[in-house]
């Protein structure tokens, strides 16, 4: 079986659409596109796999001793696990943008010699990067064990509030990485701006510092634009015992949603000429 | 019985914008800044494609020749949905694999097997029919033994040879391939060519694309010649090889740049044959226009066949010779024709300041033609079958 429609007509403009029945025709195509980017990541490496656990472990300790020594207040959690936990999810975000936003460029060479539905290169970058989050989060299960007298966890909450959490995670991953990816094939010097934008994004969500450090209370429906944001702070109020804020995360769906639309549309809008731009 | 490929009013038009070095993508602070000031490009539209229609039957192979920048490779990129046409629409009946190239997404980080799954699938292959027919594919190839060595490892030749393994054991109904048999060793070629031949046997659909016309002629019944966009001619090879072979010059034996260009080019370009057979030497006098702030660089002339065939280069002087200045330099190049059997050969002018960086590159500009035989007493004629050069040769 190929993975290719039999009968199909090829025409000058393509309707919008997500193109879903054809993403699914060439699953196995995003598989071995998924594995490859996995497999070369850790062969070039020495560490292996452990480079995905090690990363965000040294980010840990680093802003650990940081938020320690300059006494910002981490709620309730311990440090090691008030940082890591954003960390982890932080994580799916920036390197999923990133090799998405780039992965039009570094794809070139197929994408001008061989068809298939664009998307699956960034659906790719973004699998790669949540293959490191399931790597990075074996530590974090072992660290949760280690402070559990520290935190309070209700399994109820954890099943609802965690996969919410990713969803928000992936959704604005996906939806900024596509976006960045279209841009950044016409506009080469896209790239350059691409880790900027992820390095300011990371100050403005509460990675290393609580959102209680703002006395304006309006603030946290400002920071909700980013949906990283609510992302963040519903996986820590699995483990602080926090409680949402309704709002904010509504805000941040919602963007994150945005995102989404706005990255896929333009996406497919421009995704036909990507081989005469390559 | 329907086509199976219905390719109805193609075109596929260009921009060419005359303000930059051609490159296709732009960059944000140029569209910036072009907001601010008064745009001074001036947009030409190009039509790499401009009406073309044909079917295909299935089971049919169908040869599509034509000079550089006739359109081949545009019309092989829209069949294989790679880029969109402006107008027209394509029908097709059947699932198609296109080679424009062997070994897409080669990784060199990769071994040899993992490679065979990730491009197999690349090129539209299922995970269970590359298991059923990965034994097949290594032997076809020859690499066995390397399989589980990264590709960078491996020599030019033997990713190349595993490249062409994968893709000789595609099974699509319709099949596009561009040039790829022109690279690899002339046996590997046969071999790929065979295969060729057995796949079309099996009654699929094979449009090639090729220089070789010979290729073209022995493996496909009929023949396409596109010429500037547009199908000049559709009908059996041999007949649209013929024409195109005898077809008028399109060169002369003087070029001039007509464009107004910003970077050391070639200004002129006349040649003429001086001489007789055996000792018949090629003059090309040749206008250069240097730059003050150019790299000094040298000169070389590739020789031709009509057919595209390379047959010589000439390299007056190796050294970088042309200084910068703001003249215009001109230049007698007489190059020794020794050898060369009667046919029409065109000429490629090349400028730059290093084998590997290039001012200016006129191609195909000045053709000659030969007529008599380099063999004195010869009566029987020359074929470029046999080669376009008959060296001196005698028994001691």
């Amino acid at each position: 079986m190929y993975l290719c429609l039999v009968e199909y007509e090829i025409k000058p403009h393509q309707k919008l659409n997500l193109g879903l029945k054809e993403i699914w025709l060439y699953r196995e195509m995003l598989f071995f596109f998924t594995w490859r980017d996995i497999k070369v990541k850790y062969k070039q490496t020495a560490l292996g796999f452990a480079w995905a656990i090690l990363q965000p472990l040294f980010l840990m300790i680093l802003f650990s001793l940081a938020g320690a020594a300059l006494n910002i207040p981490s709620e309730s959690l311990p440090h090691p696990l008030f940082t890591y936990s954003a960390l982890i999810l932080w994580m799916i975000f920036s390197t999923g943008v990133t090799t998405a936003g780039n992965s039009m460029l570094s794809n070139a060479n197929i994408i001008r010699k061989i068809y298939f539905p664009r998307l699956i290169i960034p659906i790719s970058s973004v699998s790669t990067a949540l293959f490191d989050f399931l790597m990075a989060f074996i530590v974090f299960v072992g660290m949760l064990i280690y402070y559990h007298d520290r935190i309070s966890f209700e399994l109820g909450k954890f099943l609802l509030v965690f996969p919410l959490s990713i969803i928000i995670t992936i959704v604005s991953t996906f939806g900024v990485g596509t976006l960045l990816a279209a841009i950044t094939i016409k506009y080469r010097d896209f790239r350059y701006v691409t880790p900027y934008l992820v390095q300011v994004l990371m100050f403005i969500t509460p990675v290393i510092y609580p959102i209680s450090i703002f006395h304006f209370t309006g603030a946290r429906y400002i920071l909700a634009i980013n949906p990283m944001y609510s992302a963040v702070e519903l996986f820590r109020s699995c483990f602080n015992g926090q409680i949402l804020d309704l709002r904010s995360v509504g805000i941040s769906l919602l963007s994150a949603l945005v995102f989404f639309i706005v990255g896929i549309y333009y996406f497919r809008k421009t995704e036909a000429y990507f081989a005469d731009l390559a | 019985m329907k086509a199976i490929l219905e390719i109805r009013d193609i075109s596929k038009r260009f921009l060419i914008q005359h303000n930059k070095q051609g490159q296709a993508y732009m960059s944000l602070r140029e569209s910036l800044s072009s907001l601010f000031k008064r745009n001074t490009s001036t947009q030409e539209d190009f039509y790499a494609l401009k009406n073309v229609s044909f079917n295909v039957e299935p089971g049919e192979c169908i040869g599509i020749i034509g000079k550089n920048g006739a359109g081949k490779s545009t019309l092989l990129k829209i069949l294989s949905r790679i880029t969109p046409p402006t107008t027209g629409s394509i029908v097709s009946r059947g699932r198609m694999a296109s080679l424009l190239e062997v070994g897409t997404g080669f990784h060199p980080e990769l071994t040899g097997r993992e490679n065979v799954f990730l491009n197999g699938s690349i090129l539209g292959m299922a995970r269970k029919e590359i298991q059923a027919k990965f034994d097949e594919i290594i032997d076809f190839s020859g690499t066995e033994k390397f399989l589980d060595t990264p590709l960078k490892f491996y020599s030019s030749g033997m990713q190349l040879r595993l490249a062409f393994s994968v893709a000789a054991f595609l099974e699509p109904e319709i099949m596009v391939i561009d040039e790829v048999l022109a690279v690899g060793d002339a046996e590997f070629q046969k071999k790929c060519i065979g295969k060729m031949e057995d796949v079309n046997k099996d009654g699929r659909t094979i449009l090639f694309v090729s220089h070789d016309l010979n290729a073209v002629q022995s493996l496909c019944k009929s023949t396409i010649l596109l010429k500037d966009g547009q199908v000049s001619n559709i009908g059996k090879s041999e007949d649209i090889i013929n024409h195109y072979l005898h077809s008028g010059p399109p060169a002369g034996n003087t070029w001039v740049q007509a464009a107004n260009i910003s970077h050391p080019h070639f200004k002129k370009l006349e040649v003429k044959l001086e001489g007789k057979q055996p000792n018949l030497k090629l003059v090309i006098n040749s206008s250069i226009q240097c730059f003050a702030n150019m790299v000094p660089s040298y000169i070389a002339y590739d020789i031709f066949s009509k057919i595209g065939t390379p047959i010589a280069q000439a390299i007056p002087n190796p050294e970088p010779f042309i200084r910068p200045s703001d003249n215009t330099i001109n230049l007698t190049t007489v190059i020794d024709l020794e050898g060369f059997i009667p046919a029409d050969y065109y000429i490629d002018a090349w400028l730059g300041p290093h084998h590997n960086e290039t001012y200016d590159w006129p191609k195909e500009c000045v053709e000659f033609s030969i007529v008599e035989s380099p063999q004195k007493g010869r009566t029987y004629p020359h074929h470029p079958n046999h080669g376009y050069i008959v060296p001196n040769s005698k028994i001691i």
